[in-house]
Formats: structure tokens, C-alpha cells, sequence
């Protein structure tokens, strides 16, 4: 028996073999929608599929009646209304990508074109660096000094005392939430389009030139232009970093299931709110309680779809410049 | 980010094209860009330095040595081994799955590839595991090993519920984490290698399996290092897997009497679920240890970071060669 496995693969064996292994990651995925869908299925069922993501009662209430109801809840205890949650997650996840996507093209710009050698070469290590920083140190220095900051400096006692029957203002939301996370995605959406840049064939640059292009026209109007796939899809991957950040935001977004209202003005920006993800990693010792159980569950059902869907949309925006033969 | 490792030799600047005489707009633009690159340094300098003078400040060699202990004064007394001890148990765990996986699918996937759909369905899936937030895939090995199946794996109540919490549930999910990146660099050394090796090794009379095995592995295996440090780096940071998976109880907490096995069916905590219970967002409310539990995992990513920069020049100076 030993003798057998000590024996070399023939080619057949090792083509299975590492073929099987290859069809884990398929069957990985396939498992992992069908347990969560399982899992969410009965707050699904009984909200309708797409009924749970309306607006209703306030959601930290609601779910704070769910860890009471016990073991065998009845069926009324798995009414949820989770709008709050979805508007905060495409509200964090929206402004920080309009902004990181905006600073990240420039920053690009620059480390292809504009950068001499040697500052190239210490942005180039910051940017990898700052992908590769922890989200809890972002968190921990979002809570620790912009909130106090925000808190101190900012909010002044009038701003707060102005929505006080409504909510508490504490220095964290959606201000601070949307600064940590665009530093936290920039970094990947400035790797993306430094990229695509680079695949530029450089004829097509040259060739601006010879028309009498400067550096910065050469650039924005062959390079950039071509690149645009890819700048859709760092944008597009970004925002799947985005959707499924939990910690950070868990730290510095407020932790409270609120709406913030546009027409508060000023106020808006420093109003508390709770993204999906900060939701789950936040109820997720209170899962003993079956709703509570399936009611992240099901956010965790909506943060797969999106980011399947958001994987695939990625690839496709690539495909033009793939089809130009460029390696992005 | 493979690509940013290696630059390509800068264009010449054109001559008589200076910014001086560029129009106003394109001027402005110029230095938005300029603003931006050095706003990138200054936020990257401005969170190391920061981190840097906070984790001093707090980091004593007594505190690194002893177990963190319970009680209400948590940050005057104990230290912060056990964290570390489990950060560093998860991420060997983790990498342990991660590179024989990774390396066995971009293996297969490079050099036999066949049935072609079937690849290009794992390439995708790759890519979907990847973009999957770690929340979710948190959640996915909780339902996994809550399984009465899996129970012999993880934390069991005296009642026999399973919480399906341990080292080995924390690290198996973990290990997806790393997956994509090892698969990413493996993929990316086996296509740069040039195909004159493996025809020389074919006609010497090695099957396809052998000239894996003796000839492209070793010859990337620094592209497989530099993958799985990567990995390291990510697993490393991660909070979202590690609270739910291995439940952060602030001591190791060994499950049954088997020794050694005790520990990784037990729960435990990382660095990072350190930091996120003991700064004001937590229960423990001690920001002088969360600042130190930071500024320890800062250092462990900007080494491991320094590893993936050493192994990149490494590539490109072998792949230079081999032109």
C-alpha cells in the first residue's frame, strides 16, 4: 500500500488529482450560497425576497427584540426592515468611491508620467504598504483621533443640540466612516489604473507627441482615454472592497441603524449610521437568537450577490482593453 | 499590484516640453497630480509615524511576554502573548492550506488546463473568491462547522451545541483569504516561464508531472513565496474571520485533553480582534494596549511587506536574465 503512493504520478493521476483540487475552490463556492441561503431563508420567506430591504420601524429596535424572543420564536419575530442599514452601505460605499476614484486617477497620472525616479520609488512602496495596513488600524486611529477630533473641533454644541430628539451626535458617522474608507480602497483603485496605464503600448503616446501633444495632453487625451475599462473597473472592484469592509467601519461609523436625513444640511455629514457589514461582525454574538441568526445571514446573502455580481462586473469592463491585447 | 512590483525603465522626458509653457488648465492639472502623489506618501508616513510613536510609547518587552489577563483594569495589567501566539497560529494555519491549494489549481490550470471550460470556470471562481468580503466568508465557515459532522473540530458547549469556534474553523476560512494570491503568483511565475525549458525537459523523456515537479517549481518558487507572503500579510490583518471564528476570548482557551490539539480546537484571539475589543469600540476600553497590539501587527505587515518587495526584485532580476 505504501509502495503505491510512493510511486511517481503518471500524467493521467496528476491531471485528476490537481484537477479535483482546482474543482474544490468551484464546490467552495457553491456550498458557501447555498448554507447562507439556507440560512437566511427563513427571514426571506417571511418579509418577500426584497421586502426586508424597505424602510419600517427603527431597525436597532426591531432587532433588539429579536435577541429576547427566545428559542422558538414565532413567525412574527422575523419582521425586518433593514433600510437604514442598506442606505448606510451605499452611502459609505458610494462618496468614498466618487472621491478615491478621482484622487486615485491623479495619483496614477503621476506615478506613471509626471514622478522623477526617485519619488517613484517611494510612492510606489507607500501605496503597496498603505494596501497591506490592517482595517483595524484604520479603525483604531479613526476612533482614536479623527472622531475626538471631529468631536471637539467640528461639531459645535448648537449642531448638536439641533437634532438631539432625534439622535446623538457623537463626532462619529458618516464623515469620518467615508474618509477612512477612501484611504483604506485608494490604494487598490491607484494599483489598477497604474496598471492599465503602463499597458499603454508607448506608439500610441509617441505618436500624440509627434502630433505636437504636450506631456499632459499625450496623457489625458491617448492614455487615460484608452485606459477608461480599466479606471471603470478599479472603481468597480473598489467598491466590492468597500461593501464588505466590517471593522473599521464598525469602529467609526456610529453603530446606530439611523437614516441621515439630506435636508439636515451640515449635520448630515456628522450623523451616525450602520453599514451592513458593521451590522453583521456587531450581532454576530447575539446569534443564539434564530431571527437574529437569519437576519445576518441574509445581509451576508445581499453582500455576496452584490460582490459576485460586482467580481464579474470588473472582469467585464476589462474585457475591451484585453481585446486590444493589453495585460491589465 | 504584480505589475506595480516592477517598473519599467522610465520614458525619456521630451525635450521643449515644459510645464512653464503648458496652458493654465493643463498647469492646474499638473499639479493635482503632483498633490496627490505626495498626498498618498504623506497619509502612508503620517499613519507608520503615528503608529510608530504611540506603539513606543506603550510597548514595554514585559508586555509581549505576558498573557493578557481579565478584569476591569485592563489596561494597567497584563500583556498581549496570547494575541500574538494566535495571530501567529492562524496565519501558519491558514498558509498551510493556502499554498498547496493555490499551487495544485494554477498548476493544473497552466499546464493541463483541460476541459477548457472547466478552467476557465476556476479562473472565475478564483476571482470570485477574491472579491468575496471575509465577513461573508466568516459567516460561511460558521455555518460549515456548526455541522454536527464537524464537531471533533471546534468549541462544544458541556450540552453538546456546537459554536463551531476554533483555531482550525478560523484558519480553514483563512486560508481563502490567502488563496487567490498564491493562485495569482503561481499562475503568473508557471506562464513567464519560457517554454524552450519544459520542450528541453520533454525531449530529455519527462512526463508533463515530472517536469512540474523538477523543473517549473523550483524554478518559481520564489514567485510562490512572495504569493504566500502576500498571504501572510492579508491573513495577518484580517478581524472580521477571527471574531466570529475564534470567538476572541481574550486567553487561549484550550478545548479537551488531547495536548497540542487541546489548543487549536480551542478559541483564542489575534492581534487584530485584540485591538478592536480593547479600543473604545469594544468592551475593554484600553487604548494604551490596543495602540501596542496596533503597533506590534504594523510591524509584522511592513516586514512582511519588505519580504514581498526582496522577493519581487529577485523575480524581475531572474526574469531579466532569462531574456
Amino acid at each position: 500500500m505504501l509502495r503505491r503512493l510512493r510511486e511517481p504520478w503518471t500524467d493521467q493521476q496528476a491531471q485528476r488529482r490537481l484537477g479535483a483540487v482546482a474543482c474544490l475552490v468551484l464546490l467552495t463556492i457553491a456550498l458557501m450560497v447555498v448554507f447562507v441561503a439556507v440560512k437566511a431563508w427563513p427571514t426571506l420567506t417571511h418579509n418577500g425576497i426584497f421586502g426586508w430591504l424597505g424602510p419600517g420601524p427603527d431597525v436597532d429596535r426591531t432587532m433588539n427584540k429579536m435577541i429576547e424572543v427566545g428559542q422558538d420564536p414565532p413567525a412574527a419575530a422575523f419582521e425586518l426592515r433593514a433600510w437604514p442599514l442598506v442606505y448606510g452601505t451605499i452611502l459609505t460605499t458610494g462618496l468614498s468611491v466618487i472621491f478615491g476614484i478621482v484622487f486615485s486617477l491623479f495619483a496614477a497620472i503621476f506615478i506613471v508620467e509626471f514622478a522623477p525616479a526617485r519619488v517613484r520609488s517611494v510612492v510606489l512602496p507607500a501605496v503597496r504598504l498603505l494596501a497591506g495596513v490592517p482595517s483595524v488600524v484604520f479603525g483604531l486611529i479613526g476612533i482614536l483621533v479623527l472622531v475626538p477630533f471631529v468631536n471637539n473641533d467640528l461639531l459645535s454644541t448648537g449642531r448638536k443640540q439641533s437634532v438631539q430628539h432625534v439622535v446623538q451626535l457623537d463626532g462619529t458617522g458618516v464623515l469620518v466612516a467615508v474618509i477612512v474608507l477612501t484611504v483604506m480602497i485608494t490604494p487598490i483603485m491607484i494599483a489598477i489604473v497604474v496598471d492599465a496605464l503602463r499597458a499603454i503600448p508607448r506608439g500610441w503616446t509617441e505618436g500624440a507627441a509627434a502630433l505636437g501633444a504636450n506631456r499632459w495632453e499625450a496623457m489625458w487625451t491617448v492614455s487615460v482615454r484608452a485606459a477608461r475599462p480599466a479606471i471603470v473597473a478599479a472603481a468597480v472592484l473598489a467598491c466590492a472592497r468597500a461593501l464588505g469592509e466590517a471593522v473599521a467601519l464598525s469602529m467609526v461609523s456610529g453603530s446606530r441603524g439611523f437614516s441621515p436625513n439630506p435636508l439636515d444640511g451640515l449635520t448630515y455629514l456628522f450623523e451616525p449610521i450602520r453599514p451592513l457589514a458593521a451590522s453583521m461582525v456587531e450581532q454576530v454574538d447575539a446569534m443564539n437568537s434564530p431571527p437574529i441568526k437569519s437576519s445576518i445571514y441574509a445581509f451576508a446573502l445581499l453582500l455576496l450577490i452584490s460582490s459576485f455580481a460586482l467580481s464579474v462586473g470588473g472582469f467585464v469592463a476589462k474585457l475591451p482593453m484585453r481585446r486590444q491585447g493589453m495585460r491589465v | 499590484m504584480a505589475a506595480t512590483a516592477t517598473a519599467p525603465a522610465p520614458r525619456p522626458r521630451p525635450i521643449g516640453d515644459e510645464v512653464s509653457e503648458w496652458r493654465w488648465r493643463q498647469r492646474l492639472a499638473f499639479a493635482a497630480c503632483w498633490a496627490a502623489g505626495l498626498a498618498v506618501i504623506a497619509v502612508t508616513a503620517a499613519i507608520v509615524l503615528y503608529m510608530a510613536y504611540r506603539g513606543l510609547q506603550y510597548v514595554r518587552p514585559s508586555l509581549l511576554l505576558h498573557r493578557p489577563t481579565p478584569g476591569l483594569a485592563q489596561g494597567e495589567v497584563g500583556g498581549i502573548l496570547d494575541p500574538i501566539i494566535g495571530s501567529v497560529a492562524l496565519t501558519v494555519i491558514g498558509i498551510c492550506v493556502a499554498v498547496p491549494m493555490g499551487v495544485a489549481a494554477a498548476t493544473w490550470l497552466v499546464e493541463y488546463g483541460h476541459p477548457r471550460w472547466l478552467a476557465r470556470a476556476v479562473e472565475s471562481g478564483i476571482e470570485v473568491v477574491a472579491g468575496t468580503p471575509d465577513i461573508v466568508l466568516a459567516l460561511f465557515g460558521l455555518a460549515i462547522f456548526q455541522l454536527q459532522l464537524l464537531a471533533p473540530l471546534s468549541f462544544t458547549a458541556s450540552g453538546g451545541g456546537v459554536f463551531g469556534r476554533s483555531f482550525f474553523a478560523a484558519g480553514a476560512m483563512m486560508s481563502l483569504i490567502a488563496l487567490p494570491l498564491v493562485f495569482g503568483a503561481t499562475r503568473e511565475g508557471l506562464m513567464s516561464v519560457p517554454a524552450h525549458l519544459r520542450e528541453g525537459s520533454w525531449a530529455l523523456g519527462k512526463t508533463k508531472i515530472c517536469t512540474i515537479r523538477t523543473v517549473l517549481l523550483p524554478q518559481i518558487r520564489r514567485h510562490i513565496a512572495s504569493g504566500a507572503t502576500l498571504g501572510m500579510g492579508r491573513m495577518v490583518g484580517d478581524t472580521a474571520v477571527v471574531v466570529v471564528l475564534l470567538g476572541g476570548s481574550l486567553q487561549l482557551d484550550p478545548q479537551g485533553n488531547v495536548p497540542g490539539l487541546n489548543y487549536l480546537r480551542g478559541t483564542g484571539s489575534t492581534l487584530t480582534t485584540y485591538a478592536y475589543t480593547a479600543s473604545p469600540a469594544g468592551e475593554g476600553n484600553a487604548p494604551q494596549k490596543a495602540y501596542a497590539a496596533a503597533f506590534v501587527l504594523l510591524v509584522i505587515v511592513l516586514l512582511l511587506n519588505a519580504a514581498v518587495d526582496v522577493l519581487g526584485r529577485r523575480n524581475s532580476h531572474n526574469e531579466a536574465l532569462a531574456k
